[in-house]
């Protein structure tokens, strides 16, 4: 689904990825973890298409197509989704009328018909309780003066309404206490599929215990340094990553 | 012979034919335009308004009214079957083509009311805006004063249905220069909506000199909503003046989306306590298109609210000018004064001009202003374009949410929507 080769990127002339390579399957479930300033809000960034990144080298298939000619919302329309960070305020747009028309666009891309006032509406319930967020919510002004929590369910939701097909939740459980987690979380588990795919990226392995990953891979320095399965992450939440540091610079 | 002599000249002969109530404040008027004369570029309030220079053409003065057919209708606002339509062609009231609908509501002549039941109304507030604009322009509209309207609210009345206040020019016949002037008289315990538009038939340049005073008296409420939309070749000075003799309510709204240059003055006048007045404005402009809103709040009396938000969109080479005045008078203790102008810079050849100016002599009062200019946020563009949402789509979105809270303030459904429509257009959704 998603093969990334040898990805090198930076800003501002700052190399920061230096060779990423990356396979994801449908299904499956990666988490990338690492230290501060390893990459890993980077590697987001650029596969979403933010612009303030360049691309120095490498390539990136997303389902057969050269995902780095593609501007963010063909990436959207193609199927990725990127749950931010730093979900972005928009006074005077309610994420209903927001979501109206990014469902519709999307839905044109994909060439399928357009949704009618009530068939939108039917779809918005549906995912509303699929991943439990109040309607009240989603009519006032995107993401303007919501809580962290609010912010990452809003994030949740729309990633449900959009039915990406693969995930990229970018430090989901940053600022957020452990219900506000695993509510989050339970969103996400609610619309994962077979066909799906999910890329968690994490500093913490307390988001695992909610969204078990199938390959964990560390980032270090902008490069994939380590993978492994599920127990990586907690072996990273023993030793921390100075182990990992330490073992970098032997090798 | 230069259009400034002809016009003064056409004003010298109106006057001379035309002996009634309203005769010495013409004359009074030509006398200070003749001394005062068209703002030049060195007039601080106009230095980035080159007014004078639509003076370097000449203009049709004689008003004839027997073309006036029906095209004036393309201009109607939404829901005019129930409302009630007052129609300027060229500036002069056309009570043939105006319907008054609402009990309560008075529409005269302003040469017989100036000799009836409302002479002491006229002759105590007709002119008190020259007070405020000491500049020729405004003297200009007063030296004319010909087809001139008085719009009465009884007391106590509410007046069902909106007073629309159609400006229309006629320019198949040449260029035109156009002097509409309504004093409005609002007495105690009334409430009115008005809603003012400008149209222009025929491809020809046209100058609007417009001048609106309306008086509030105590405890009346007065929504007016002001909507610009007029050819690239259509140039406006709309003088609206308010003031609050009683405690009162004002809500003004000025929308601003065409015209060649556009220059509102507005004024609010706050002489009762506990006056409570809104302004805000909306300019979304493009192509060549200047809009210059001036505006003065005045604050003689204790405990007033005034609150006033403007917010502008400029696209192409467009020009944005924003001035807003403030005083505060010593007697003028524990008034509020807000105001906020926004600005948004589509192109880098369009400019905005914005100048809070606040001069304050009560010490126990709160004031704030502020200003921004900056461009679309590239933050938000991203973030809506991840979600699927075209460039030009996540574009308009975002300019839509911006000018959103300025619409909100239309409380008229029907013209709300109208306006809503328009901006639609403009940004192509």
């Amino acid at each position: 689904m998603l093969q990334i080769k040898d990805l090198h990127a930076g800003i501002e002339g700052k190399e920061i990825l230096k060779g990423i390579n990356l396979t994801i399957r449908p299904g499956e479930v990666h988490a990338i973890m690492g230290p501060n300033g390893s990459g890993k809000s980077t590697l987001a960034s650029v596969l979403a298409g933010r612009s303030d990144y360049e691309v120095t080298g490498g390539s990136v298939d997303f389902l057969g197509k050269d995902l780095l000619e593609l501007a963010p919302e063909a990436r959207a329309g193609e199927g990725l989704f990127l749950a931010f960070q730093y979900p972005v305020e928009i006074p005077g747009l309610s994420t209903i009328n927001f979501m109206k028309t990014a469902v519709n666009e999307v839905r044109k891309y994909r060439g399928q018909e357009v949704l009618d006032a009530a068939e939108f509406l039917k779809l918005m319930k549906e995912k509303m309780s699929l991943v439990n967020i109040d309607k009240n919510l989603l009519t006032r002004s995107l993401n303007e003066g919501f809580s962290g929590g609010e912010k990452k369910r809003n994030e949740v939701f729309q990633m449900a309404m959009l039915e990406p097909r693969l995930a990229i939740l970018d430090e989901t459980d940053s600022g957020l206490d452990i219900d506000a987690i695993r509510i989050a979380a339970a969103g996400v588990n609610a619309i994962r599929s077979k066909e799906n795919a999910t890329l968690v990226i994490t500093h913490y392995q307390r988001l695992l215990d909610y969204i078990v990953p199938d390959f964990v891979h560390v980032l270090y320095n902008g490069r994939i340094v380590k993978s492994g399965g599920k127990e990586l992450a907690l072996e990273l939440e023993e030793t921390g990553y100075s182990f990992l540091k330490n073992e970098m610079n032997i090798a | 012979m230069s259009t400034i002599t002809t016009i003064k000249d056409k004003a010298q002969e109106l006057g001379a034919a035309t002996q009634d109530a309203l005769q010495p404040v013409r004359a009074a008027a030509l006398a200070a335009f003749n001394q005062l004369g068209v703002p030049a570029v060195k007039h601080e309030e106009w230095k980035y308004t080159r007014i004078s220079q639509l003076f370097n053409q000449s203009y049709q003065l004689g008003v004839d009214l027997s073309n006036t057919d029906a095209t004036w209708q393309t201009f109607r606002l939404p829901e005019y079957e129930t409302a009630n339509e007052l129609v300027f062609i060229n500036g002069v009231y056309n009570p043939a083509v105006s319907t008054v609908r609402s009990a309560g509501l008075v529409v005269l002549p302003l040469e017989e009311a100036a000799k009836g039941e409302y002479a002491q109304v006229v002759s105590k507030h007709l002119g008190h805006s020259g007070k405020y604009m000491k500049d020729g322009i405004n003297a200009l509209n007063a030296s004319f004063l010909v087809g001139a309207v008085f719009i009465g609210v009884n007391r106590s009345t509410e007046i069902e249905h909106p007073v629309y206040i159609y400006n229309i020019t006629d320019g198949r016949a040449g260029n035109v220069f156009a002097q509409p002037r309504t004093l409005v008289h609002v007495a105690a315990n009334a409430g009115v909506v008005m809603v003012e538009t400008y149209g222009s038939i025929g491809v020809a340049d046209h100058f609007t000199n417009q001048v609106m005073e309306v008086v509030v008296e105590q405890d009346a409420r007065v929504e007016y909503y002001k909507v610009q939309n007029d050819s690239n070749r259509s140039s406006l000075v709309s003088t609206t003046h308010f003031r609050q003799v009683g405690k009162s309510y004002v809500h003004a709204v000025t929308i601003s989306l065409n015209g060649a240059m556009v220059r509102n003055n507005l004024n609010m006048v706050m002489e009762a306590e506990h006056c409570d007045s809104n302004m805000f404005g909306l300019y979304f402009t493009s192509g060549s298109c200047h809009v210059d809103n001036h505006t003065i709040v005045d604050n003689a009396k204790p405990h007033c609210l005034s609150n006033e938000y403007y917010k502008g969109i400029l696209d192409g080479s467009s020009t944005g000018v924003f001035n807003g005045k403030i005083f505060v008078q010593q007697d003028a203790q524990k008034i509020n004064a807000f105001q906020s102008n926004k600005n948004i810079l589509l192109s880098d050849t369009a400019n905005v001009y914005t100048k809070p100016q606040l001069e304050i002599f009560a010490d126990d009062v709160k004031c704030s202003h502020g200003c921004t200019v900056g461009r679309l946020d590239e933050e938000g563009l991203f973030y809506l374009r991840s979600r699927g949402v075209t460039e030009a789509s996540a574009k308009s979105l975002l300019l839509h949410a911006f000018a959103i809270d300025i619409l909100d303030q239309i409380r008229h459904d029907a013209l709300r929507t109208y306006v809503d429509q328009l901006i639609s257009e403009r940004l192509g959704t």
